[in-house]
């Protein structure tokens, strides 16, 4: 009994992370059919974001709220990346609608663009450049639209962007002189350590619960109730799913398609970044952890099924509890005395790569069967 | 500009002896790192016209050919770590010694025999590649789903390999410059150079078959599935078995490159399966124009000689530069290079710039003409040389005429002079 809860807490923390860095892709993709291959590199955005966070908050005067960096680090994060991201589509995305193997290779050459900006622009002045951005795009939907009436638009426009300038050259001098390890590029991994009461375990019935575990296990389902009440009850959500069903016809009965374009790329890649913040706290934080997590993001969404949430939830713990179960050798544990042939094959898969080669192995055989993937897209057009 | 030279013959003959002089004298002229880098290039090309073939004639996008890359090259060092085997401890590759491996493991022994391994190289990859496409096509997965189910499975066969050290050494690969060919060493430059030689010829072999193949009715159908698989279904045509043969035949073809690839670099590892190698081989062919066989070569090694030269002066630079390029190639040139030469291209802006200069020479012209016409009105202007100013200026306008007189047959309007010429005295 001890060991179904421990194996099935294991298979759900390791599913919930999937969960987590897939269900940007799966909006991304279920909804609006692009390959986002620098989803990845939003993922590792979100997680640096956590880092220079915590960095900041270790500074003298921020250090009695110490505890409750992550706090505040999973909303910023969710900017960084989005904003990343609209910047994203606005700039490349946008042109390569309808040609979801174009946008596959101009995304991998933003991931490698973003892999590199990482290793040679130090962190601070990518945080500069980044609220630079922000600022930049959002005073504009700030100040009231009266001012942008007439002559003066230009003049406010340019203002307004002088003005989030002289805020990001702050915010990087600032950070530059205040904390080292920032001020300059540097290419290593770095660690994430995270605060007091996330470290340890929780006892509970003769069982230990990693609290980190337990916190992005709580993340997830915040993350999941949260889209899915935003894409099911609200205006917003309402409208991206027509967009999703039919666009043209959307577009006649007045909904702002590009709007929506926008906004479903930016919650997609921000979700990202709330999912970089999970991936910090698992590991250390290199320029290539999203490379780690892309293609287990895409199994999950194919498995799941396209442009369905909960066929992604689902997907992402089955693949959870699958490689716990393969990669603990947890039937060994079960049954002791099963036949040698097949206990060394147990064996031989008891690594966490090799579940992986397992896993995927089963994936590819369950979507011969499901070639849609769990809860498949019903349609009435005929697949040639 | 593409056109006419294949019009007339004798270029194309030129072309030809022209490629054939410089693969002969490619070892005089260049030093032996960059003529060993030029081979391994070929030999990726050979590679790129597989993923040509699949992705620009047929439409799917494969990001798992690292996978057969590969396998071609495992099964190449594996036979060259054997044939020396016999000067070894135990009568086993030296690496087994590290894991406490005493005897060969079973799948080793095939690769003992140099025919078999021959055969081996492009048939074991072929087959693999025949077999997954036709699971995969069999249930009419398509698009998107098939490249991302390639590139899972490469990840597959990355860990897989990158695990077993008792089998196939795990991450550390099998290394062949110390093992010996033909009583030589793989790695000296005597064999190197042999190597370029026979790469070149291979590539040139795999072009002209590649050539004909996408040239016949097995072609047609290609594109066919590429542009309308509907269609070519209701037509009567089972688009699965050309899909699962084509697929075949690029394996097979990445399996050459990647045994011409292992015995120029020296090693065979599991890095030939990593994520990003697999999809630059797809941009490669992106980038030189799919659909384009010449394209599939010149984007092989023009951009993977540009990444060891910018790499050298510039490591952090490439991959802006390399990322930069994928966007503008997917946005801006979608045919790829040689398509945009082939197509819209140059002709389009070979005809702008001589209708520019065109029109530049006939303004010089008429200035010229203007210059001598008042010149000899008034008599005084003449001595100042004006007349030859203005005979100097209708002959340099004369000149930018015949230059900028580009005609394109197509569809290109045809740029006619418009200046006349009515030079007086």
């Amino acid at each position: 009994m001890q060991l179904l809860f421990e194996s099935l807490f294991n298979g759900v923390a390791i599913g919930s992370v999937l969960l987590m860095a897939a269900l940007g892709l799966a909006i991304v993709f279920g909804l609006m059919g692009v390959i986002n291959l620098a989803h990845g590199e939003l993922i590792m955005l979100g997680a640096y974001t956590t880092y220079v966070v915590q960095l900041i908050f270790k500074l003298p005067a921020l250090q009695p709220l110490y505890n409750c960096y992550v706090l505040v680090a999973i909303p910023l994060a969710f900017v960084v990346s989005g904003v990343v991201g609209i910047l994203l589509e606005r700039t490349v995305i946008r042109r390569l609608y309808g040609s979801p193997l174009e946008t596959l290779l101009a995304t991998w050459g933003v991931s490698l663009i973003l892999q590199q900006f990482v290793r040679s622009v130090p962190m601070a002045y990518a945080a500069g450049l980044i609220l630079a951005l922000v600022s930049g795009f959002g005073l504009p939907l700030l100040l009231p639209s009266g001012w942008f009436a007439g002559a003066r638009a230009r003049l406010i426009r340019l203002g307004s962007w002088a003005f989030s300038a002289f805020l990001g050259v702050c915010l990087a001098g600032g950070l530059a002189s205040q904390i080292d390890r920032i001020a300059r590029a540097d290419a290593r991994n770095v660690d994430v350590t995270a605060p007091q009461w996330m470290r340890g375990g929780l006892e509970m019935a003769d069982m230990t619960f990693p609290v980190p575990r337990l916190v992005i296990i709580v993340m997830t389902v915040m993350a999941v109730v949260g889209v899915s009440w935003f894409l099911n009850r609200s205006v917003w959500g309402m409208r991206i799913r027509a967009v999703t069903q039919n666009r043209s016809m959307s577009d006649c009965l007045g909904i702002p398609t590009e709007t929506v374009d926008v906004l479903t790329f930016g919650i997609g890649s921000g979700l990202a970044g709330v999912a970089g913040v999970a991936v910090s706290l698992l590991g250390s934080v290199g320029p290539n952890v999203g490379g780690s997590y892309i293609v287990g993001c895409f199994m999950v969404v194919v498995l799941g099924g396209v442009g369905n949430l909960y066929g992604t939830v689902l997907a992402s713990f089955a693949i959870g509890v699958l490689t716990d179960l393969i990669g603990a050798g947890r039937l060994l544990s079960v049954w002791p005395d099963m036949p040698a042939p097949l206990a060394s094959a147990v064996e031989f898969f008891a690594t966490t790569s090799m579940a992986q080669v397992m896993v995927f192995a089963l994936i590819v055989v369950f979507l011969q069967f499901r070639p849609a993937g769990l809860f498949p897209q019903k349609g009435r057009m005929v697949e040639a | 500009m593409f056109q006419s030279l294949q019009q007339r013959r004798w270029l194309l003959v030129c072309l030809w002896v022209l490629i054939v002089a410089a693969i002969v004298a490619a070892p005089a002229i260049l030093p032996v790192f960059r003529l060993n880098l030029l081979g391994r290039f070929l030999s990726l090309a050979i590679v790129a016209l597989g993923i040509d073939l699949i992705w620009g004639f047929t439409g799917l996008l494969s990001l798992g050919q690292g996978i057969f890359f590969a396998l071609g090259g495992y099964a190449a060092a594996m036979y060259l770590q054997l044939s020396n085997a016999g000067d070894l401890p135990n009568g086993i590759p030296e690496f087994f010694g590290l894991y406490g491996v005493k005897e060969l493991p079973f799948f080793w022994h095939p690769f003992a025999s140099p025919w078999f391994t021959l055969v081996a190289i492009w048939l074991i990859p072929g087959v693999l590649a025949g077999v997954l496409g036709g699971l995969v096509f069999r249930n009419r997965i398509k698009g998107v789903y098939f490249s991302i189910l390639t590139q899972a499975a490469l990840l597959v066969f990355y860990n897989f390999f990158n695990g077993q050290q008792k089998l196939i050494n795990g991450t550390n690969g099998l290394q062949t410059p110390a093992t010996k060919l033909f009583g030589q060493y793989v790695g000296s430059d005597l064999m190197q150079r042999w190597f370029f030689w026979v790469t070149a010829v291979v590539v040139i072999l795999i072009w002209a078959l590649l050539r004909w193949v996408v040239r016949g009715r097995f072609g047609d159908v290609l594109i066919a599935i590429r542009d309308d698989e509907p269609r070519l279904r209701f037509a009567g045509y089972n688009p699965t078995l050309f899909k699962t043969l084509v697929f075949g035949l690029a394996g097979a073809l990445a399996g050459i490159g990647g045994a011409l690839y292992t015995v120029q670099s020296g090693s065979a590892s599991p890095q030939f399966m990593e994520v990003p190698m697999s999809i630059d081989m797809v941009i490669w062919v992106a980038v030189g124009g799919r659909g384009t066989l010449v394209g599939a070569i010149l984007g092989a090694v023009v951009i993977n000689f540009a990444k060891s030269l910018v790499s050298e002066a510039l490591p952090e630079s490439w991959l802006f530069i390399q990322g930069g390029l994928f966007i503008l190639v997917v946005t801006a040139l979608p045919e790829g290079v040689i398509g945009w030469f082939r197509g819209e291209g140059p002709g389009n802006w070979l005809n702008r710039l001589g209708y520019c200069l065109n029109i530049l020479g006939n303004w010089l012209i008429r200035w010229g003409n203007a210059l001598i016409r008042q010149s000899t009105a008034f008599p005084w202007l003449n001595s100042l040389g004006i007349n030859t100013l203005g005979n100097w200026l209708i002959g340099w306008g004369h000149a930018l005429n015949s230059v900028g007189i580009v005609r394109r047959i197509g569809t290109y309007p045809r740029l006619e002079l418009e200046g006349q010429v009515e030079v007086q005295p």
